[in-house]
């Protein structure tokens, strides 16, 4: 056996790994797809034609441009969850988190006392204290975990209704909303039109633009890679999430990985409503809200990988936008529903299922390349030469 | 030594039947083989001990007979009829019940609860099973009350219901895997009385354990296994705790090539009154003082759970402690793992699995664990993995870490290549001191060699070497000096150019009347 790997052996062996991970998730889709079309059949409809006007619609410009709109928050809001998921901490709050960071911030960038600040600025003020706000509401769930041991789980899911009930409190006319005239709707005031973010027309043939804020999710993923794959820190926090013992036997500091990794979920949770904000509504409105969950399915859907979780915050705003269109041709939508929660299902089976085939090949090779040791306790050492 | 050995029924099982019998039994696992070449004969009605080291191979020989894997060579037979078991309920249908060391109840439930969850089938979960349960104890002289709840109930008392409830299930024969280790002495006595009421009965028994006069005050037959085969069956009657303890831990030594002392006079490990304390005061170890110096093997011999692990996670700084701990001149009684590791301190945890490896990583990445913040895995904040990489292929090469690849998770290498690759690990950032803890555990014998080279070399560069460890040759072998803890204190200090594993062995067993 030679003693330095080839460098051909490593890369068929990536492959061994890598292929499961691909099939799996197109053979969930497929399985996904499948029992939408038999709950399309019994309904009575034809999963075919279902599908192919789906396909149709969503793939308009139009469509393309409200896919990626979309996909955008729902791809910032699966990265805060996967951060937490990569060290084994379940932040269910990125709900609260992000209400309450868009209301606090929106009040801010939208307050009187900011009006000679350029608009550049307030725009970098918002995000910046929109991402410092879900820090500290996901701090509150990694103190308590820290010093009471409360589940992050239960305590992030507390902090939502917490959040909500402030939000609530907050948005009244009496503290920092505003009520239109000839409208129910109590909104923060309306932002300056300097600290608009513009959108950008990347799709031919729509009127409609794509949000600015497109971009800070390419830079959030491209962030998150580069942190958890690249820094010391990212390996930490891997490695708490892999193997908290082995972790901490290595020099990590445990707590202050759980207030860490907490605050970097929060602060980017922070960042999921600033396109809406900052590019479509330009005010808190009541509408903010609900991405959370989802975002969890998302984050799992795409095994908390940057490009996965960008994959599948895609394919969820796919179905999502074509589910408009099986109304219009008098199809349940709900038939989405159905598809969503079997996609997510499917993939979490057959992620782990594709993992442990991987590793019991990868067992089999090293097995095959790895000679039998003598049976024989008193065997001679045979391993000074190998 | 407890001297009033005394089996309370003399040649009890003798001239009965076997009741069990194991013939050329064989279990290798990828890389390692755990059991070999065993023999063993086990009389219906009787107590039979089977002892041995940690690691010797004792606990796989029993998942085997009560069916938790099945053995690659040999057979297993009961009352002389050959069995294949698939899983552990075919052992229990034949009558075969284990008691495991660590109690599976649950608190919150009532005794009866307790013992028929899983085999609601046999006499319901009502008044029917409550009258089988204290006809059992009754029987056997158990005193285990069903309607009691469990959380009520002290160590002693749990472990009878454990024992019932392999009863319950019909079982004839009885494995307990380290029956002893959670009792206090008058506990031991109680359920020594028991066994030997259960015995009486007809029942058969097989005595796990490696503490030498338990055995000796509770067996009628005693087989010895080490590295993993059986190597002896002895009458209790017609051995000693120090025949027993040389059996045990063989005799052979690992190096016998004249000892070349690197000791040198310049300290590079002192601890000083260090003191670990459970969270409700429990001292676990006790003002324990050493000093190691440059080129020097500290062997710390002990039976296992005497305050070692405690002692070494105190000085890595990763369990609060009081004392002082100073390293190359510098007090780092203060610092945490990272800063004392940086500092020049390796670590070789005693589970690999638990403490040293990422299982699910890639062996590149696993090289960089524990050094994430020293070069060639990072530089400031980032890390460098391309030379991570090179340097892993590095070690793969001269540790001989028999791999496809670097990118094969660590968790598909056997037990000996993973640990070649921490020893590799840790000696490649050259530390000043080395914390060993069972470096060879569960290791082939070829890589264990390995592992004693890279040791002994290390250590003629010098290198301080605290190693503990459960093999008395490794200790013996490999140490310059050797220190005996028992209940987290040092109790003794053997040479060991002269001292031999039974003197050891009696020492760690907290015989202080040996004859020295």
């Amino acid at each position: 056996m030679s003693d330095v790997p080839a460098p051909g052996l490593a890369r068929r062996l990536d492959w061994r790994r890598l292929l499961p991970r691909i099939i799996a998730p197109v053979g969930a889709l497929l399985l996904a797809a499948l029992i939408s079309s038999v709950a399309l059949l019994i309904s009575g409809d034809d999963p075919l034609s279902a599908f192919s006007s789906m396909v149709d619609y969503g793939t308009q410009p139009d469509s393309v441009v409200d896919i990626l709109n979309k996909s955008t928050d729902y791809y910032i809001a699966a990265v805060a969850v996967a951060i937490g998921f990569r060290m084994n901490l379940f932040n269910i709050g990125v709900d609260g988190q992000y209400r309450l960071a868009t209301l606090l911030s929106a009040a801010l960038g939208a307050a009187s006392f900011l009006h000679g600040v350029p608009g550049v600025l307030r725009i970098v003020l918002i995000v910046v204290v929109a991402m410092a706000v879900g820090a500290c509401w996901a701090g509150i769930a990694a103190v308590l975990k820290i010093t009471r041991g409360v589940s992050e789980v239960i305590s992030t899911i507390m902090l939502n209704y917490i959040g909500g009930q402030i939000v609530a409190y907050l948005l009244t006319t009496n503290h920092l909303g505003v009520q239109a005239k000839g409208s129910n709707d109590v909104t923060t005031p309306l932002l300056p039109k300097d600290s608009w973010v513009p959108g950008i027309p990347l799709i031919p043939g729509s009127p409609a633009q794509v949000h600015g804020f497109l971009i800070v999710a390419v830079i959030v993923g491209a962030g998150y890679w580069f942190v958890l794959g690249r820094t010391r820190f990212g390996f930490d926090l891997r490695a708490s999430g892999q193997n908290a013992t082995a972790a901490v036997a290595s020099g990590v500091n445990a707590r202050r990985m759980v207030l860490y990794a907490m605050l970097l979920s929060g602060g980017v949770a922070g960042l999921v409503g600033m396109s809406q904000l900052l590019g479509e509504r330009h005010a808190y409105t009541s509408s903010v809200g609900g991405l959370g969950f989802t975002a969890i399915g998302i984050a799992l859907l795409g095994r908390n990988s940057p490009v996965g979780i960008a994959l599948a915050s895609l394919l969820w705003a796919f179905l999502d936008r074509s589910a408009l269109i099986l109304d219009l041709n008098d199809i349940p939508k709900e038939i989405i529903t159905i598809m969503q929660g079997t996609t997510v299902l499917a993939v979490v089976v057959a992620y782990e299922l594709a993992e442990r085939l991987s590793r019991r090949a990868q067992q089999r090779r090293v097995g095959t390349v790895v000679a039998e040791p003598g049976t024989e306790p008193a065997a001679e050492r045979s391993e000074v030469h190998q | 030594m407890s001297t009033d050995v005394a089996p309370a029924a003399p040649a009890a099982g003798a001239g009965e039947p076997l009741a069990v019998q194991l013939r050329g039994i064989t279990k290798r696992f990828p890389g390692v083989v755990a059991n070999h070449d065993i023999d063993l004969s086990v009389r219906r009605g009787s107590i039979h001990a089977i002892v041995g080291e940690n690691g010797a191979g004792k606990s796989t020989l029993m998942k085997t007979l009560y069916g938790m894997h099945r053995p690659d060579e040999g057979e297993i037979l009961i009352d002389g009829a050959r069995v294949v078991f698939h899983s552990p309920q075919q052992a229990i249908n034949a009558g075969i019940g284990m008691v495991h060391q660590h109690f599976m109840l649950a608190d919150n439930f009532t005794v009866l609860e307790n013992i028929v969850l899983g085999a609601e089938k046999l006499h319901g979960i009502g008044e029917a099973a409550g009258r089988r349960i204290r006809e059992i104890s009754k029987q056997y002289g158990l005193g285990v009350d069903p309607d009691a709840l469990m959380e009520d109930l002290g160590v002693g008392d749990r472990q009878r219901v454990e024992i019932l409830k392999v009863l319950y299930r019909g079982a004839r024969v009885l494995i307990l895997d380290e029956p002893t280790a959670v009792l206090v002495p008058q506990e031991v006595d109680e359920l020594f009385d028991n066994l030997r009421e259960l015995t009486r009965e007809g029942l058969t028994i097989i005595f796990i354990s490696h503490k030498l006069h338990e055995v000796l005050a509770v067996a009628d037959a005693i087989t010895v296994i080490r590295r993993g085969t059986t190597v002896a069956s002895v009458d209790p009657r017609e051995v000693t705790a120090r025949q027993l303890a040389t059996l045990m831990v063989g005799s052979e030594l690992p190096s016998p090539e004249a000892r070349e002392s690197t000791v040198t006079e310049v300290p590079v490990l002192s601890v000083a009154d260090l003191s670990v304390h459970t969270a409700d005061g429990r001292p676990l170890v006790e003002d324990v003082s050493f000093t190691i110096h440059r080129g020097e093997v500290v062997g710390i011999a002990g039976v296992e759970g005497n305050g070692q692990a405690e002692l070494v996670e105190a000085i890595m700084g990763m369990r609060p402690s009081t004392g002082t701990v100073t390293l190359d001149g510098a007090d780092i009684s203060a610092w945490n793992t990272r800063a004392r590791r940086e500092a020049g301190l390796g670590y070789v945890p005693e589970d690999r699995h638990r403490q040293g490896l990422l299982l699910d990583a890639p062996l590149w990445e696993n090289r960089m664990l524990g050094h994430q913040t020293e070069v060639p895995n990072a530089r400031g904040w980032l890390l460098s993995n391309a030379r991570a990489r090179r340097d892993t292929a590095r070690i793969v090469a001269e540790y001989d870490v028999r791999t496809p690849g670097i990118d094969v998770p660590a968790g598909a290498l056997s037990g000996g290549n993973q640990q070649k690759l921490i020893v590799g690990r840790e000696m490649s950032h050259t530390p000043k001191v080395l914390l060993a803890a069972h470096p060879t555990r569960g290791v082939d014998i070829g890589a264990q060699a390995a592992i004693w080279e890279h040791i002994k070399r290390a250590r003629r560069e010098g290198m301080g070497v605290l190693l503990i460890s459960a093999d008395l040759d490794e200790l013996i072998g490999l140490s310059d000096t050797l220190k005996v803890i028992f209940r987290g204190r040092f109790v003794a200090e053997a040479d060991p150019a002269t001292v031999t594993p039974e003197q050891l062995g009696l020492a760690m067993t907290g015989a202080e009347e040996s004859d020295e």
